[in-house]
């Protein structure tokens, strides 16, 4: 039962009904919305069959930044580590692909989920070096790390050091999945690795998105909105700070290793000023959440999209595409700081991924008693509304 | 024993161009808490700035700085009265991310208007003339980027210690909404700090510009060392800045020393390393950020 008609209820007879309140996280329209989800991904799922391959390539670009978005999103936005690195964790999904497939011999396919744990290895000592650092200097630390990669990263002479290395095209190829689409649709290898890849990236998404909904919904979730909103007194009330940060951050270096490892199997060519890029690996992903909207699972969505429209119309312009950026960014981050959706949202009252949690009315035949306490706490809900 | 007291002098010298760039951020960090991400390309900007008042009126570049330093203040306080101010509270993640939008659009302004070309600014022979001290011949440009230097951070420190402005910022950065209750104006002591910080950006931008080739997109590996130099300093302390810009000019030297590569990655280490020892900097002054 609602709280509208739980108010409902209560006019009827002038006194609230028995039951008592009950924390949930809801949202009208969501069997809609859940619906509507389902048939994109399977359309999106669908695309390869009547896409031609340019416009594969470019969902593909769009699923990438999408799951970076995400994860960035539940690093600064929830988890409020503000970074300007993750191209580190990028750039070492991509460098560890190129290892395992050239010298190791592993299905490319299969090295993206390794080229995660590599990251999040990786990510274990950054985080007891940088988390000596308090708020904005976070930032800073972040991106120290990633130089320092990628400085290392052009060290590396068997990868072509500091111009980088191509993935030739007997083990770019050699996926099975990549095998199984040319065999069963009889593409040419490059066209069906572009969809393996595009698959892949589908897949990653929906785990992206699925895992930042599930986690923002558990207890560890209302742990994270705890302390994001009060540090101290989350931690009064037994939550451990450190500890969940640590986890946001390590499991956001898993993400972005393995989103790092896909994009740079599309690419075949990697180098390490393009692979730790803090402009096409944080940069934009950062423009994508504002725009979209911080602290919001769906902000990311809406972000993408004004970011590929932005880029089909604009990325001729060049430099003058980038100014317009980056003052569409500031413009939002100052008149909309919750960006495009996060004031739709709260203007309209939507939810597509609900995780806030709100109190609900519920009956509980076993206390017909009113309860005085309900009655404070409805009238508070009420006065809120 | 030649060779390490060459790299001592040498390190000497560059930390204390990082310690110009990282001087301003210090003050900036002191009085409102805030990092911006935008101070390396500032520095770039205020270099072309120069670069073209030196060309076009035909002044030395010494004089061009005296000219753009002033227009660097002025940009400054306006940038943070229309639109810092408006994002600075409690949540630092506006802040950071107006100030990297701000970044992004400077570089790509400067990119748009003086091309990729690298430039140099014109220091009339300064710039290979050395002095020698005892058996060492040491650059009279690097001697002069010492001696600025730490001019610099003297007269900042005489601002903040002995001036009435210098005790606004301190009562800001000790407590503002007390320091408001007392009558001064939050919002314009931030606009002069900023200014100031920028006009500060002219300086290093001078040294910058004359040392080496700069072209718009060095900025932000500019902007990293300014912050290493800082945080290793400790928050606040403006000595202990320059005696962060050392420690990482003194590591990125030695580097360079065993391999050229390692110039950058050497300095990097360095600063996590310290980071390690001493969390909080050498010479912490402020309480850390919240």
């Amino acid at each position: 039962m609602t709280t509208d008609s739980m108010i409902a209820a209560r006019r009827a007879d002038g006194r609230p009904p028995p039951g008592r309140f009950a924390s949930k996280t809801g949202g009208s329209g969501l069997k809609l919305a859940t619906a509507c989800m389902a048939a994109l991904v399977l359309l999106l799922a669908a695309a390869p069959f009547f896409a031609d391959r340019g416009v594969i390539q470019i969902l593909f670009s769009a699923m990438t930044m999408l799951a970076l978005a995400q994860f960035w999103n539940l690093l600064a936005g929830y988890a409020g580590l503000v970074s300007v690195g993750q191209q580190g964790f990028v750039g070492l999904g991509g460098y560890f692909l190129f290892a395992a497939a050239t010298f190791a011999g592993i299905d490319p396919l299969f090295a993206v989920p390794l080229a995660g744990l590599f990251a999040a290895l990786v990510a274990l000592p950054s985080a007891w070096l940088i988390f000596r650092l308090q708020g904005a200097y976070f930032a800073i630390g972040t991106w120290v790390v990633a130089e320092v990669f990628r400085l290392i990263a052009a060290q590396i002479k068997p990868l072509g050091g500091g111009t980088g290395a191509s993935l030739s095209k007997a083990v770019a190829d050699q996926a099975a999945l990549t095998q199984a689409i040319v065999s069963a649709t009889g593409m040419r290898a490059p066209a069906a690795r572009d969809v393996a890849a595009y698959w892949l990236a589908l897949v990653l998404v929906i785990l992206a998105t699925a895992l930042v909904y599930g986690l923002l919904r558990s207890r560890r979730g209302l742990a994270l909105t705890a302390i994001r909103d009060d540090q101290s007194a989350a931690s009064s009330l037994g939550v451990d700070p450190f500890r969940l940060k640590l986890m946001v951050y390590i499991l956001c270096a898993f993400g972005a290793g393995m989103v790092g490892a896909l994009i740079y199997l599309q690419k075949a060519r990697i180098s390490p000023d393009a692979a730790f890029s803090v402009l096409d690996w944080t940069a934009y992903i950062l423009f994508i959440v504002i725009i979209g909207g911080v602290a919001t699972v769906e902000g990311p969505f809406v972000g993408v999209l004004v970011f590929f429209i932005l880029q089909e119309q604009l990325s001729d312009f060049g430099a003058a595409y980038l100014i317009l950026l980056g003052a569409v960014a500031i413009a939002v981050m100052v008149f909309f700081p919750k960006g495009l959706w996060g004031s739709l949202a709260e203007r309209f009252d939507l939810h597509v991924f609900p995780v806030r949690r709100r109190l609900m009315w519920t009956m509980d035949p076993g206390r017909m008693a009113e309860p005085a306490q309900a009655r404070t706490e409805s009238n508070e809900t009420e006065n809120d509304r | 024993m030649i060779g390490f007291v060459n790299i001592v002098i040498d390190g000497i010298m560059i930390g204390a161009l990082y310690a110009i760039f990282a001087s301003g951020l210090s003050l900036i960090f002191g009085v409102m808490r805030l990092v911006n991400l935008a101070h390396g390309d500032l520095i770039v900007v205020a270099a072309y700035l120069i670069l073209i008042v030196a060309q076009s009126l035909g002044l030395s570049i010494f004089v061009a700085l005296a000219l753009v330093a002033p227009m660097m203040f002025v940009i400054g306080c306006a940038l943070q009265t229309i639109l810092l101010n408006r994002v600075l509270g409690d949540d630092i993640l506006p802040p950071l991310l107006v100030t990297f939008g701000l970044s992004i659009i400077l570089q790509n302004g400067a990119l748009s208007l003086f091309s990729a070309d690298s430039r140099r600014l014109p220091a009339f022979g300064l710039e290979n003339a050395s002095l020698p001290l005892g058996p060492f011949p040491v650059g009279v440009l690097p001697l002069m980027t010492l001696g600025a230097a730490v001019l610099v951070i003297f007269l900042l420190n005489r601002l903040l210690y002995a001036t009435a402005i210098g005790r606004a910022f301190r009562a800001v950065s000790d407590d503002s909404t007390t320091a408001q209750l007392m009558g001064v104006s939050n919002d314009r002591i931030f606009g002069v700090a900023m200014g100031l910080a920028l006009a500060l950006c002219a300086v290093a931008a001078l040294f910058l510009g004359a040392r080496a080739n700069f072209d718009p997109t060095i900025g932000p590996g500019r902007l990293i060392l300014a912050y290493e130099a800082v945080i290793i300093g400790g928050l606040g302390s403006l000595w202990g800045t320059l005696a962060g810009g050392i420690i990482l000019g003194l590591a990125q030297v030695a580097g360079a020393s065993i391999n050229p590569e390692w110039q950058l990655l050497a300095g990097h280490l360095a600063f996590l390393a310290m980071l390690v020892v001493r969390p909080r900097g050498l010479f912490p002054q402020l309480r850390d950020a919240s």
